[in-house]
C-alpha cells in the first residue's frame, strides 16, 4: 500500500522514525524505502570509524547534517591501547569538506583530532552548529580558536575529558561580538581560561543553557557569570573555594544571593576544587536538581556529602566518590526515590580505601530506589547474597557495571565465586544491555549470561572464567551482542574459532592477555575477509618472526566494509 | 587488605614479596577459593612483569628511613578508570599520597644530614622513635609545660614562617604540612627551648 504514496509522504512518515536502529530497519524493507530513507536521513551514527569510509557515507546519505564517529576501542580509556594507534578524524572532515554536505553537527569519541582538522571544519560548513568532543586528543587551543572565530552560528561546543594542549592564545576571545547563538559551552577539561572574555561571552549569549567551567574560574567569577545567566539549566562549577578568613565573605554572601535566582538549574557538576564550607551556597538549588555530579570533588567528606544529598529529593542521576561510604548511600536511598542512575567512583583507586563502599551500600540503594536502571559501582567487595537482593529489588537494569577493586576477589563471606550473584542480575533484568563483571568468576557466570542476557549488547570481562566454554556460552547465547571486550581471561583459539560468522554480527571484539594464539588469529582472518583482525605488538620480541603458537598480547577485530585500514602504525598488524 | 599502617610498623616482607598471584591477595585465601578456578589460567607472572610490579627486591632493601612504596602494586589498566579522571581527582590528595613529604634532619654535631618522609609516620611517637634510632640518642619526655625533659636533646623544626618550633606542640597533621626541616638541638640551646621561663 505504501508504494502508492508519493515519496514525500513516505519521507514525512519516516520523519517520525528517529532512532538510528529504526531508520536502519526501515531502509531494509524494500528498495523504495531504502531510497527514500537515505535521502531523508539527517543523523548518522558510525560506531567504528574503520567500518566504513567517508566516501561511502557521503554517497549514501547526501543529506546528512549530524555525524557521530567513534575511534579507538573502549579499553583505550584504560591505557591498554598504545599511542598513535589510530582513529583520525582528518580524512572524514576532508572528505565532507570536498563534498556538498551541509554538516551541522559533529560528535566524536576517542578520536585523534588535529588543529588542521578543526580549522578545515570551521571553514567548510557555513551552518555548522555543534561540536562535541569526548575523550579525544591531538589538538590545541589553536584549533578551538578557529572554531570560535569561524563558526558564525555555533550553538554548542562541548569538550568532555579531552587532552588539549593549551597555548597562550586566549581562544575564547576569538568568538566575535556577533556570536550570540551559544546554547551550550563546556571547557571543564582545560586548565586555563581568559576570564574577561568568558564573562563577556556569557553576557552576550542569552540563550546559554549549559555552561561548564574549569578550575581556573574562581568563585567570584562564578558569581558574576551566574548574575548574567540565571537561565542556566546545566551548570558545571569551576573552583569552588574561598578562604575562610579572608574578605571573601562578601563574595560568598553575593554568591548565595545570586544562586537563589538560578531557579532553572537542574544539572550540577564540576567542583573540581571545593572547600566544604562553601557548599551551603548551593543548598537552595538542591531541591530542583535531577543530576548531580560530585565525582571529582575529593575534598568533600562523607558527612558534608550527606548534608547536601538530604536536600536533593528529586535526583535521578548521581555521580559521586566512594568517600560517601555505605552510610551515605543509605541516606541516598532514603532521600532520592526517583534515582535511576548511580555511579560511585573510587577516591583512592590503589589504596586500602577505609571510606570505601561495600555490598551494604549497594543493597541499601537497591531497596530504596527501585527505579534504578543504570549502575557503575567501584567497591571493595561484593557478596552473592547482596547481588541477589539487588537483582530482586531492581529488575530494571539497562546498564550494570560492577568493579571490585581487587579483580578476582571472591564473596568474602562464603569465599565462593560471584557467579550466582551476577546470574541473578542477568536473570532478573531482562532489558539489560550493558554488563561489566569483576570478582572471582568461573565459567558458570557465562553460562547464566548466555542463557538469560537476551538483550545484552556490550560485555566487559576481566580476570574471569576457567576455559573456552565460558566464552562460548556468551557467543552462542547472546544474540544481540555487539561489543565484547575481554582481558586476562583463559579463552583461546577454540572459543575464538568456533563460530567465526558471529563476529560479522558484532561491531568488535577485543581480547588481551588471553590464550588466543597468532595462528588462531590468522585462521580467523583468512576465513573472514570482512573482518579486520588486528594484532597490537608492543614488545621487541616481535622483531623475530613469531611462531603461530605464540600467544597474542592484544587482538582487536571488527567488521568492516572497507578492508584493512591504511593508517595503521607499524606496531599494528592487520592479518589477512 | 594490607594497609600503609601495618607496613610501616615492621618490615613487612609479605608486601614486597615477588610471587604468583595478583597483588593484594593472600596465598591462603587464594588457594582456598581458586583451587579449581585457576587451572586453565595463564601464569600470572606474565601480567605482573608487564605491569611493572613494584614489589621488587629493590624495595625490600629499603629500611624505615625511606618512604614505603604503596602497599598494593598496580595492574595496567586496573581499576578501569579513565586517565583523565585519575589525573584530575583533586590533585592535592593524590600527589601527597604518592610522593611523600621529605624533610632534612640535622643533628648538632653529626657530620651529615639525613632525610625522612613524614608521611611514613602515624604521629609524634613514631617520628621521635625513628629519630632516636637514626641518630642513636634519647629524647626526653614531652610535656606542654616543659618541652622535652630528661635529656640534653630537643627535636625542633623550621616552620613555614621560618621560625624554629619545638616538635610536638601542634596537631600532627598541622605539623606535617608546616614542617620544612628538622633539627635536633643539643646542649644548652636545647635546654633554652624547653625552659619554662
Amino acid at each position: 500500500m505504501m508504494n502508492y504514496f508519493p515519496d514525500e509522504v513516505l519521507e514525512h512518515v519516516f520523519d517520525f522514525v528517529t532512532s538510528h536502529r529504526d531508520r536502519n530497519a526501515v531502509s531494509l524493507v524494500c528498495k523504495l524505502w531504502y531510497r527514500v530513507e537515505r535521502y531523508s536521513r539527517q543523523r548518522v551514527f558510525i560506531g567504528n570509524c574503520y567500518a566504513i569510509s567517508p566516501e561511502r557515507l557521503i554517497a549514501r546519505f547526501p543529506g546528512v547534517k549530524s555525524l557521530t564517529l567513534k575511534g579507538k576501542p573502549h579499553f583505550a580509556d584504560f591505557n591498554l591501547v598504545p599511542q598513535d594507534w589510530g582513529g583520525y578524524v582528518q580524512p572524514w572532515i576532508e572528505a565532507l569538506a570536498r563534498s556538498r554536505i551541509g554538516l551541522e553537527e559533529l560528535r566524536l569519541k576517542r578520536m585523534v583530532v588535529s588543529d588542521e582538522s578543526l580549522d578545515v571544519l570551521s571553514r567548510s560548513f557555513t551552518n555548522f552548529k555543534s561540536l562535541v568532543l569526548v575523550s579525544c586528543e591531538g589538538f590545541t587551543t589553536d584549533g578551538l580558536a578557529a572554531i570560535a572565530a569561524n563558526c558564525r552560528f555555533l550553538r554548542e561546543l562541548d569538550l568532555q575529558e579531552n587532552e588539549i594542549e593549551e597555548k597562550k592564545n586566549h581562544w575564547l576571545g576569538c568568538f566575535p561580538d556577533s556570536c550570540t547563538s551559544l546554547v551550550s559551552l563546556n571547557f571543564a577539561c582545560l586548565k586555563e581560561i581568559n576570564l574577561a572574555a568568558l564573562e563577556r561571552l556569557v553576557a552576550r549569549n542569552p540563550n546559554l543553557k549549559s555552561l561548564k567551567l574549569n578550575r581556573a574560574v574562581p568563585l567570584e567569577a562564578l558569581q558574576r557569570i551566574l548574575m548574567r545567566a540565571p537561565q542556566l539549566v546545566d551548570l558545571g562549577t569551576g573552583s569552588f573555594v574561598l578562604d575562610r578568613d579572608s574578605d571573601d565573605s562578601e563574595t560568598y554572601r553575593k554568591l548565595r544571593t545570586t544562586i537563589l535566582k538560578c531557579r532553572s538549574i537542574r544539572n550540577l557538576s564540576g567542583f573540581l576544587e571545593v572547600a566544604p564550607h562553601c557548599l551551603p551556597a548551593i543548598y537552595p538549588i538542591c531541591v530542583n536538581l535531577t543530576y548531580l555530579n560530585l565525582s571529582y570533588a575529593a575534598g568533600i567528606h562523607g558527612s558534608e556529602l550527606i548534608k547536601l544529598i538530604r536536600l536533593c529529593g528529586k535526583l535521578q542521576r548521581l555521580w559521586i566518590l566512594d568517600c560517601i561510604g555505605d552510610k551515605g548511600l543509605e541516606i541516598v536511598a532514603s532521600t532520592c526515590k526517583d534515582l535511576q542512575e548511580l555511579r560511585v567512583f573510587p577516591s583512592d583507586p590503589f589504596g586500602a580505601g577505609h571510606d570505601a563502599v561495600t555490598e551494604t551500600g549497594l543493597v541499601a540503594i537497591s531497596s530504596g530506589c527501585p527505579k534504578l536502571n543504570s549502575l557503575l559501582y567501584f567497591c571493595q567487595q561484593m557478596t552473592n547474597a547482596a547481588l541477589i537482593a539487588v537483582a530482586k529489588n531492581c529488575p530494571n537494569f539497562i546498564r550494570f557495571r560492577l568493579c571490585i577493586l581487587d579483580p578476582t576477589k571472591p564473596d568474602p563471606v562464603t569465599m565462593q565465586p560471584l557467579d550466582e550473584g551476577f546470574g541473578a542480575i542477568v536473570q532478573s533484568s531482562k532489558r539489560l544491555r550493558r554488563l561489566s563483571l569483576s570478582g572471582l568468576l568461573t565459567d558458570r557466570v557465562f553460562l547464566y549470561i548466555g542463557m538469560y542476557a537476551e538483550q545484552l549488547e556490550m560485555l566487559s570481562i576481566a580476570f574471569a572464567g576457567e576455559s573456552d566454554k565460558g566464552m562460548l556460552y556468551v557467543l552462542n547465547g547472546c544474540k544481540k551482542l555487539r561489543k565484547l571486550e575481554i582481558r586476562d581471561s583463559p579463552f583461546g583459539d577454540m572459543a575464538l574459532l568456533r563460530d567465526v560468522g558471529k563476529y560479522e554480527t558484532m561491531r568488535s571484539l577485543w581480547m588481551s592477555s588471553c590464550d588466543v594464539t597468532l595462528g588462531g588469529c590468522k585462521t580467523l582472518a583468512k576465513k573472514m575477509p570482512r573482518l579486520n583482525v588486528e594484532i597490537i605488538n608492543e614488545n621487541d620480541q616481535m622483531e623475530f618472526a613469531p611462531e603461530d603458537s605464540q600467544k597474542v598480547e592484544k587482538m582487536y577485530l571488527y567488521r568492516t566494509l572497507v578492508g584493512p585500514r591504511k593508517d595503521a602504525p607499524e606496531f599494528v598488524w592487520t592479518l589477512v | 587488605m594490607e594497609s600503609k599502617v601495618a607496613y610501616q610498623n615492621e618490615l613487612n616482607l609479605k608486601a614486597t614479596e615477588l610471587r604468583l598471584g595478583l597483588p593484594g591477595t593472600d596465598i591462603e585465601s587464594e588457594e582456598q577459593a581458586l583451587s579449581s578456578a585457576r587451572n586453565n589460567k595463564r601464569p600470572l607472572p606474565d601480567n605482573t612483569k608487564e605491569c611493572g610490579l613494584k614489589g621488587s627486591s629493590d624495595d625490600a632493601q629499603h629500611s624505615d628511613h625511606e618512604a614505603a612504596p604503596p602497599a598494593k602494586a598496580q595492574i595496567v589498566g586496573w581499576p578501569p578508570i579513565r586517565s583523565y579522571r585519575k589525573n584530575n581527582l583533586q590533585p592535592k590528595k593524590t600527589e601527597a599520597e604518592a610522593s611523600g613529604i621529605y624533610v632534612k634532619v640535622s643533628m648538632d654535631g653529626a657530620p651529615y644530614l639525613r632525610k625522612i618522609d613524614l608521611r611514613v609516620y602515624e604521629g609524634y611517637p613514631e617520628l621521635l622513635k625513628a629519630l632516636e634510632n637514626m641518630f642513636k640518642f634519647t629524647i626526653g619526655e614531652y610535656s606542654e609545660r616543659e618541652g622535652y625533659k630528661g635529656s640534653e636533646f630537643a627535636p625542633t623544626y623550621e616552620d613555614k614562617d621560618g621560625d624554629w618550633m619545638l616538635v610536638g606542640d601542634v596537631p600532627w597533621d598541622m605539623f606535617m604540612s608546616s614542617c620544612k626541616r628538622l633539627r635536633i638541638m643539643k646542649g644548652s640551646e636545647a635546654r633554652g627551648l624547653g625552659c619554662g621561663v
